[in-house]
């Protein structure tokens, strides 16, 4: 049985500019069930937003397919919402209208009065009420917008959500603040989530697996780690959770030393599945996973 | 306020300023110097009328109050208020600039989005574009046998070159993300150009559509003095073979005053289609 969203044998070559090709990621292999919410980790150049825009459909795989819920995914579709890290709000359009130019592209036959009303809904669902809602995005702090870029992806319902670092470009409080949103909103769904993070403890945070990437080139997806701390998580109470630490430096050294030192290296097979990860310290067997010292993460 | 305040010391400078250059304006011109008894001869030849020399700004003022208080007559072909020339003029600015806008936009998009367009008309644009828009007259007369048409026409090879590069350069500029904002929501490549690439280029557009505005209102007082007829072109030509030096003074003031509203019309249309980011 495959999974909802099965990425098989992903492969993205560049030309180096030398002539020669630059293999970003190879046979990179991995699934992601229905009502999942998978993040991906991974230092820059590894090629995770690549791996977004080919999820999006807005560019092609050197090889490999994606297969969502049985078809093959080939450009870009209004089952497969995206929140870029920019925010992509049309600045000449109020914070309304750019959701309601969501809605009214999935929905050609709502009437406006519906459109707007189930616009309006997600927004005060995301804490964007009253007057804020008929203002430029230009006026609103970036905080407020990425609020509206994510209430214009979930108004749509897709059947996959992609978030392309949503919180990058935002300050750590208010992060904090959005992060606890998306939770809220999504809680009440069985929204599929795939995201792009730096941030370790916000994939904790959010995330039911994180899937780790070594770096590039020749990056590939090498663990899917399971987030054993159970749901509604807060960000105050799970650092006090036994498995929290564990995982956290588990993440952290993969990060620090592990990414690099298992770069480059070609398995030569036919896929790269990655390795399922799962620590748990609440249950009576140890697991051999010998949590590492903390290691600063450096780019 | 500081503000107003501001506003208003400029008011008054610029007030200062228009008064003493029209005072000093009014001193240069020399007096008529009185002339002492003639002869017969002399009055038969005009000795005893004054000599034609640029009029001082009392004249022009007097002048632009005569005109302006009935600015719709008309007594024959060489006599018409200066509101039935400007008319001329603005209607045959606007009918080849619309006809420009036409062609200029739609094409403009598509240089903007087609790589493979730009490069292929690119050539064709860089040598019509410096071409002196008076320098097509004398074929457009000859191929459109009807001067008032060839008029319009000039005004259309001089405004179509502004709107358009800027069309395609505003197109080719919007950025990727709104657009993958069109495609990630399905949108066709209609609704695309209208909902997405039209607003974000919209304020470059304009910027094309009112350097073409200026570059029309200077072409066709060149194009009327060529064409003879009508319009504010052909009344400062014919206000000089007149030696009206008044009218003249008068006429280029009002092709002053039309060319800045015509301005100010396409500014008040640039902010309201402008956006920031």
């Amino acid at each position: 049985m495959k999974p909802f969203l099965s990425v098989e044998n992903l492969t993205q070559r560049y030309p180096d500019g030398a002539g020669g090709e630059l293999t970003v990621f190879e046979d990179a292999t991995f699934g992601v069930e229905k009502g999942e919410f998978v993040v991906i980790l991974g230092h820059s150049g590894c090629g995770k937003s690549t791996i977004m825009n080919i999820l999006a459909g807005l560019s092609d795989p050197t090889s490999g397919v994606v297969i969502m819920d049985g078809t093959e995914v080939k450009g870009p579709s209004l089952d497969r919402g995206v929140v870029f890290q920019n925010y992509s709000l049309l600045p000449w359009l109020s914070t309304l209208k750019n959701v309601t130019f969501g809605v009214s592209a999935r929905h050609p036959e709502w009437s406006k009065a519906q459109v707007i009303e189930h616009s309006t809904k997600y927004l005060a669902m995301v804490g964007l009420e009253g007057d804020v809602i008929h203002r430029k995005p230009s006026q609103l702090s970036g905080g407020m917008r990425q609020r509206v870029s994510i209430a214009r992806a979930f108004a749509n319902h897709p059947k996959l959500l992609l978030l392309d670092e949503p919180f990058g470009a935002l300050d750590a409080l208010t992060r904090g603040t959005i992060q606890d949103e998306l939770l809220k909103i999504w809680g009440g769904t069985e929204q599929t989530v795939f995201m792009i993070t730096h941030d370790i403890d916000e994939a904790i945070l959010l995330a039911d697996r994180i899937l780790l990437m070594t770096n590039g080139p020749y990056a590939r997806v090498a663990e899917s780690v399971e987030i054993t701390i159970p749901r509604p998580r807060n960000r105050t109470e799970i650092i006090e959770h036994p498995n929290y630490y564990a995982i956290r430096n588990h993440l952290v050294t993969f990060l620090g030393k592990r990414s690099k030192e298992m770069a480059g290296q070609q398995t030569g097979e036919g896929s790269n599945r990655p390795t399922p990860v799962r620590i748990d310290k609440t249950e009576p067997e140890e697991p051999e996973q010998a949590p590492p010292a903390l290691r600063a993460v450096n780019e | 306020m500081p503000i107003s305040s501001l506003n208003f010391r400029a008011a008054i400078l610029s007030l200062t300023l228009l008064i003493v250059g029209l005072l000093i304006w009014e001193a240069a011109i020399p007096a008529q110097k009185a002339v002492g008894e003639l002869t017969e001869y002399e009055l038969l030849t005009g000795g005893g009328q004054p000599k034609a020399g640029v009029p001082p700004p009392s004249q022009v003022i007097a002048k632009a109050w005569e005109q302006l208080s009935d600015p719709f007559y008309d007594a024959g072909p060489n006599d018409k208020g200066i509101g039935i020339q400007i008319g001329y003029s603005i209607y045959r600015v606007l009918v080849g600039y619309a006809l420009a806008a036409i062609i200029a936009i739609p094409l403009g998009f598509l240089i903007g989005m087609s790589p493979l367009a730009y490069k292929a008309l690119n050539p064709f644009i860089q040598v019509l574009r410096p071409i002196s828009p008076l320098a097509w007259m004398p074929l457009a007369l000859f191929v459109i046998q009807d001067s008032e048409a060839s008029a319009i026409f000039v005004i259309f090879i001089c405004s179509i070159w502004p709107m358009l590069i800027n069309t395609a350069f505003g197109v080719a500029g919007v950025r990727e993300d709104w657009v993958n904002v069109a495609r990630t929501h399905e949108l066709n490549p209609l609704k695309t150009a209208f909902t997405v690439i039209l607003p974000a280029a919209a304020p470059t557009i304009l910027t094309g559509m009112r350097i073409s505005i200026g570059i029309a209102w200077l072409v066709i007082v060149a194009a009327e003095m060529l064409v003879g007829g009508t319009g504010i072109g052909y009344y400062v030509w014919n206000e000089w073979n007149n030696l009206d030096l008044t009218s003249v003074i008068f006429s280029i003031l009002m092709i002053g005053v039309v060319g800045m509203g015509l301005d100010a019309a396409l500014g008040f249309v640039q902010r309201a289609v402008s956006y920031a980011e």
